[in-house]
């Protein structure tokens, strides 16, 4: 008895890495640029804070001046510097992205997965909470949460407001997905084994699941930035906190546009535009790479 | 060779480990019209330790479905399944685990009933945490080697660490079996579990499990649309047939002396050189045209509505009017023999079949 396919290699800490970067040139692409994000968002503060000298609040009297050597991307109506601005409010973005997107994935999978996994009465209850959850209207009801909360709670009471709100179709496509994995063979396998149902779900069903939840997370963690910036532009936010939605909020207050300021809220706009492309990118890849057959077309068509 | 020779042998027989009596199984398919699909109608079948039952029938007979109600993964609409002599019972934790550690099932396909995502080492650790009382570490890794070893799957170094999908069907077959072999069961129901491997891996396969089945003194159920390959490998053959089993007899009777149309049927559809003058006898094929009677041509029934009588009786080449309205009797062939064909209480010659019938299916 012999292997009759190549021994993969061993998965080490050297090989391991490798493993992450996914064989999808998209995915691949959409991943870089989210990776530059997060790396701007981690050290982005510190380097301009502290080595550039350059502060997001602090009131100067060099009033709209326009990118130069002392400030790279110009500086607000209050003399305050774009750059300095745009890195934190990289930071304070992405953290409430995430925080909305951990949310609100979090309840789409136990939703799904418990409604799809038991059925029955389990399954109509949780389906009934889901279908209210969708044809509640999403922006709306933010809006009203987040104009009661009036900034109380800093930016992390709206992401938690949209993580809240923001789950049900993800608990619907995860629940369709659990709903073909249970009928598989190796759950039967498992229950005749005498595994226990959280255990099956949890260890047997939810890592076949993770393409789908990296999937809704990429999709809920770009829709809760926008739904977030979306909320500050409309300065309905916490517009004390730094982020792309304030930096644009106070830009349209104070005309920028009119004045010509385009340092002003061209970066932001590029910022948000950019890491919705790259989740894009990101939800193609995984598309191809769990469905086969897009694969097959994209190769026919490039030949 | 009529119903009076009641089986008198149940005292000498061994006892069953598992026991399935009168199960009954209906599958609700249309709630508002009351309609239900009937998979499975009194069965009764005694698994006996050291010994193999095969059940042999074609696709959409029940077989499934039988082993599914055996290993209560499914449950009977009526009748009871029995292990040694108790009604078993998988409701809740405790019961579903003390049933698995006696009663095991390897299902058909190796390619849907592993994990893709586990590597082999847990999919076998996993039996002997739950079931095999492991101690420690060193008494886990010996074990697992002598698992694989015992499927004959070595070095085991090289399919500890394997996935699945790095592994031929044939290999995750070996897996599967030894994952249920870890449990140490009583019973080993086998659900078509070499149908989807190759010709060739098949025999090695079928060699390993009667091995394993002496050694172990296990209660094997095989299920199989290949009656050659249950004679070869089973002590008795069930021949199941629309949810019913109409045929069942030591491996050898059933094969060389089939009683039921429906058997005789399932031989001529498989080569056999000790059976030839048999085939050559019943083919009619000089007209070039598929004759409905006596060639196979028929539809697999329809289990929703079942045909009236005996459910053969549309497809049967010996079919009489009675057929169709009086379901068949129980007849005992030979002592350890016996089908459910009314042709054995009354048996007339092949050629007065009553034609109309056949033709009322066409």
């Amino acid at each position: 008895m012999t292997l009759t396919a190549a021994p993969p290699a061993r998965l080490t800490w050297r090989t391991a890495p490798r493993r992450l970067i996914p064989a999808n040139r998209k995915a691949r692409v959409g991943l870089a640029i989210i990776a530059v994000y997060v790396l701007v968002a981690a050290v982005g503060p510190w380097i301009v804070q502290s080595l550039m000298g350059l502060s997001p609040t602090e009131i100067t009297g060099a009033v709209l001046q326009p990118p130069s050597a002392a400030h790279p991307l110009g500086t607000t109506q209050d003399g305050t510097d774009v750059l300095a601005q745009l890195v934190v409010g990289t930071r304070t973005s992405l953290l409430v992205g995430v925080l909305a997107a951990v949310v609100s994935t979090t309840l789409s999978v136990a939703v799904g997965l418990i409604g799809g996994y038991y059925g029955g009465a389990v399954d109509s209850v949780l389906g009934a909470l889901t279908n209210v959850f969708l044809v509640l209207p999403g922006l709306p009801l933010v809006i009203i949460l987040a104009g009661y909360l009036r900034g109380r709670g800093g930016p992390f009471a709206v992401a938690l407001v949209i993580g809240l709100t923001g789950w049900a179709w993800g608990a619907r496509s995860k629940r369709v997905q659990t709903l073909s994995l249970r009928n598989r063979d190796f759950v039967l396998g498992a229950r005749l084994l005498g595994e226990s149902n959280p255990r099956i779900m949890l260890v047997e069903v939810l890592p076949n699941l993770l393409p789908v939840i990296s999937a809704t997370l990429m999709l809920s963690l770009v829709t809760s930035i926008l739904a977030v910036s979306g909320l500050d532009f409309l300065g309905i936010g916490d517009i004390n906190t730094v982020s792309w939605g304030t930096m644009l909020y106070f830009a349209q207050q104070r005309q920028a546009m009119v004045s010509g300021a385009w340092w002003w809220f061209v970066p932001p706009g590029i910022a948000i535009t950019v890491l919705g492309a790259a989740a894009g990118l990101v939800n193609f890849g995984i598309d191809e790479l769990t469905n086969p057959r897009l694969r097959g077309a994209r190769r026919k068509g490039a030949q | 060779m009529n119903d009076e020779q009641a089986p008198a042998h149940t005292a000498a027989e061994p006892v069953p480990v598992l026991e399935a009596v009168d199960v009954t199984v209906r599958y609700p398919v249309h709630r508002a019209r009351g309609e239900s699909v009937h998979a499975l109608e009194n069965a009764s079948l005694r698994l006996i330790p050291g010994r193999t039952v095969a059940l042999v029938g074609e696709s959409g007979s029940g077989k499934s479905t039988f082993a599914r109600t055996l290993a209560l993964a499914q449950k009977p609409t009526s009748g009871s399944i029995l292990l040694n002599g108790k009604p078993a019972s998988a409701q809740g934790r405790r019961a579903r685990r003390d049933y698995a550690r006696r009663v095991q099932m390897v299902l058909q396909d190796p390619f849907a009933s592993l994990n893709p995502l586990h590597r082999v080492r847990y999919l076998l650790e996993r039996p002997l945490r739950l079931h095999g009382s492991v101690t420690g570490r060193e008494d886990l890794e010996q074990r697992l080697r002598a698992l694989l070893e015992r499927v004959r799957l070595t070095p085991p170094e090289r399919f500890l660490d394997a996935f699945p999908h790095e592994l031929s069907g044939g290999q995750r077959q070996r897996v599967a079996i030894a994952r249920a072999l870890a449990v140490q069961p009583e019973v080993l129901l086998g659900d078509e579990l070499v149908s989807m491997l190759d010709v060739s891996i098949r025999l090695e396969i079928l060699n390993l499990l009667a091995t394993l089945r002496d050694e172990e003194h296990l209660a094997m159920l095989y299920i199989t649309h290949d009656i050659a390959g249950a004679r070869y490998f089973a002590d008795e053959i069930a021949v199941m047939y629309a949810g019913e089993i109409v045929e069942y007899g030591s491996a050898e009777d059933v094969t060389q002396t089939p009683a039921h149309p429906y058997t005789r049927l399932l031989l001529d559809s498989t080569p056999d050189p000790d059976r030839m003058e048999f085939l050559a006898g019943r083919t009619n094929r000089e007209d070039g045209e598929p004759d409905a009677a006596t060639d196979d041509y028929g539809e697999p029934p329809d289990l929703v509505h079942p045909p009236s009588g005996c459910r053969f009786h549309p497809r049967c080449p010996l079919a009489r009017a009675a057929c169709r309205t009086e379901s068949p009797p129980h007849v005992q062939v030979t002592d350890r023999h016996w089908a459910r064909c009314v042709l054995l209480v009354e048996p007339g010659d092949g050629a007065s079949r009553d034609t109309t019938t056949a033709e009322v299916t066409q």
